[in-house]
């Protein structure tokens, strides 16, 4: 840390030796009191370890049994009608979870964007935002499954058939708080004195917020949205209740059935049928890739966005 | 200025500035844009309540009180008492955040206070990976790996602690198929340790600088540190941490579907397989129709409303935990 006025000098917290260690305190503790610490640690990073390995085994176990399975057959051709049948195909489950991702994305993202610039810029103190962002938090909490049963209700039992659209609509309910929140902290975090050099130019809030603002919080935005469709992408019970299942690839979201690719693998992890296990691990080693790719792409953005920042 | 200032070298720029030219349009309309998508965000949260406790009501009329007190859920008898999946859900949620808990709170103070710079970004790192695997990936590992290789364990613990008073229920009755409330719970656990580290994570950063600066040069180990100066200002925030990660714990749905091996049933022993809400939800839906249907919506509005209280309180202890901390 250094101070405001550089003629004062501030001294350091921790006293060092010329080697830039801090002077030992621990040399002449007691030995209760060394163990105490000595244990404390080992439990923090035994901790860290009792989170670490399952991760390692889950990565590991579904990218040798899955990236076995996996081929350019696997991601194209039609589902085979039976869990009996060994061989291949996945392809109408990649072609909606595409689509139904895309679609929720294309609803979410917009909406929440705007809602963020509402809470933001254009009301941050009023009740009115201060319920909208309890709304929001509380809307977080709400179990992906619930969004399901209530696109159910209010989508499928109106247009009395279970099409992909509905799918997108329950997973745009579930990415739509989350990309409010992540794109309003990053709405925090561009300086006042940008706002306030664009409208001493004499521009309006509207034209501050889409020519200034928001390109100045486009990398944090970018990344909270490719954190919400990893999410979303990887949903199971919405779209188990509300897509229906289909064998064939059907790319109309608005007619007819369809399925993604973790319905697939929670309809064939629970068959004791060799054929099905084995389309499940491929479903899974699928949608990993695709979920860590979007995970890590949204991690190096916003770090680099920090970077610039500082 | 008024707008009839006319004949000076200003008077287009104060035209230009009125509020009936072209930019205040836009920018009305703007603003109606963005206020529209945030009364988006309520209006959905509201329909999500009225319409579905509107679908459930004809189980809710059906069943009364008894949809939560009575333990028979017996479609093709038409009966629909939801007491074993309540009972699934708290046995599961209590077992994830028992053992999700002290790992995530360790885990948090590893970064915040021991970690050097370049070990807290690869914690960080691993942490983002294990909240980013889908939650059927985990159903999936649970039920064609975990629960077949826990079978051991449970056998083993079973013969062991069986016999023993107090705790003996928990554990008699043999290992089971593997799929029972202990594995559901154990991979619950991974689930939500995640969000309450990382929530903990924020709430230490809060921690005053100077407290933990003060306390090490009274000569106290980092341990000491953490207990004295760490913790408890942090403790409020921990509580809030746990219970964001016990609404995550009762709304998960694929994973628990998938190892919590689905029988319904009320038994102190953890190695016996149950049910609980969101997992009956997603496994009965295909095969349902009428009031069972109604039941499941049912489900998910006690569901939403359970989430909705933890997820509430929870929000409120961990800002004012942090507010707290900031006045300080």
């Amino acid at each position: 840390m250094t101070s405001r006025h550089p003629s004062i000098q501030t001294a350091p917290l921790v006293q060092t030796d010329p080697s830039g260690k801090p002077y030992s305190l621990t040399a002449h503790l007691s030995p209760r009191r060394r163990m105490a610490d000595f244990a404390a640690t080992t439990v923090m990073v035994a901790s860290f370890f009792a989170a670490a390995v399952p991760l390692v085994l889950i990565i590991g176990y579904v990218f040798t049994k899955g990236g076995r399975v996996v081929d350019m057959a696997f991601l194209t051709e039609s589902i085979p009608n039976s869990y009996r049948r060994v061989g291949p195909g996945m392809g109408p489950a990649v072609v909606g979870t595409l689509l139904i991702t895309g679609a929720a994305s294309l609803m979410a993202i917009p909406l929440g964007v705007l809602g963020a610039v509402y809470l933001h810029e254009y009301g941050p103190k009023r009740r009115f935002a201060r319920v909208v962002r309890f709304t929001t938090d509380v809307m977080t909490g709400v179990p992906s499954v619930v969004m399901g049963v209530f696109v159910y209700v209010v989508w499928v039992l109106r247009f009395r058939s279970q099409t992909g659209f509905a799918g997108a609509l329950a997973l745009a309910c579930l990415m739509l708080p989350i990309v409010v929140r992540t794109t309003e902290e990053m709405l925090k975090l561009v300086p006042a004195e940008l706002r306030q050099a664009s409208t001493a130019l004499g521009a309006r809030t509207w034209r501050t917020t889409l020519t200034v603002v928001l390109p100045a919080a486009l990398p944090g935005i970018t990344s909270g949205a490719m954190l919400a469709v990893a999410r979303a992408a990887g949903e199971t019970a919405p779209i188990i209740l509300v897509t229906g299942l289909t064998f064939q690839t059907n790319a109309n979201l608005f007619e007819g059935n369809n399925t993604t690719l973790a319905a697939q693998i929670f309809r064939n992890a629970s068959q004791p049928f060799d054929g099905a296990q084995a389309r499940a691990y491929g479903a899974a080693f699928t949608l990993i890739v695709l979920v860590f790719i979007f995970t890590i792409v949204a991690r190096l953005i916003s770090s680099r966005f920090n970077r610039m920042r500082r | 200025m008024t707008s009839t200032t006319s004949g000076d070298a200003g008077s287009s720029a104060v035209r230009d500035l009125k509020s009936s030219d072209r930019g205040a349009v836009v920018d009305a309309g703007f603003r109606w844009l963005a206020f529209s998508a945030a009364v988006t965000i309520l209006v959905v949260l509201g329909l999500i309540a009225w319409a579905s406790v509107n679908r459930a009501w004809p189980a809710f009329a059906q069943e009364g009180i008894r949809f939560v007190t009575s333990s028979r859920w017996a479609p093709s008898a038409d009966s629909f008492g939801a007491l074993t999946m309540v009972y699934g859900t708290v046995v599961v949620s209590t077992i994830a955040l028992l053992s999700a808990v002290p790992v995530s709170i360790g885990i948090a103070l590893f970064t915040a206070e021991v970690a050097p710079r370049r070990l807290q970004t690869i914690i960080v790192f691993v942490i983002d990976l294990l909240a980013a695997v889908p939650s059927v990936v985990y159903g999936l590992w649970g039920i064609l790996f975990v629960a077949p290789n826990l079978t051991g364990v449970y056998g083993w613990l079973s013969e062991v602690f069986g016999g023993w008073p107090v705790i003996g229920p928990l554990f008699a009755g043999g290992a089971g198929s593997g799929r029972s409330f202990m594995t559901a719970g154990l991979i619950l656990a991974l689930m939500v340790t995640p969000i309450i580290t990382s929530v903990s994570r924020e709430v230490l950063a809060t921690v005053p600088q100077g407290e933990k600066d003060a306390a090490l040069a009274l000569g106290a180990t980092r341990w000491e540190m953490i207990r004295g100066a760490v913790l408890p200002h942090s403790f409020g925030g921990m509580v809030g941490a746990t219970m964001l990660g016990l609404g995550r714990a009762m709304g998960e749905t694929i994973a628990v579907a998938l190892v919590i091996g689905s029988s319904y049933q009320i038994t102190s022993h953890l190695f016996a397989s149950g049910s609980a809400m969101p997992a009956t939800i997603a496994l009965e839906w295909g095969e349902s129709s009428g009031v069972h249907r109604s039941a499941l919506i049912g489900l998910g509005v006690v569901l939403f409303l359970a989430t909705v209280v933890v997820n509430s309180l929870a929000r409120t202890v961990v800002t004012r935990a942090e507010r707290r901390m900031r006045g300080a």
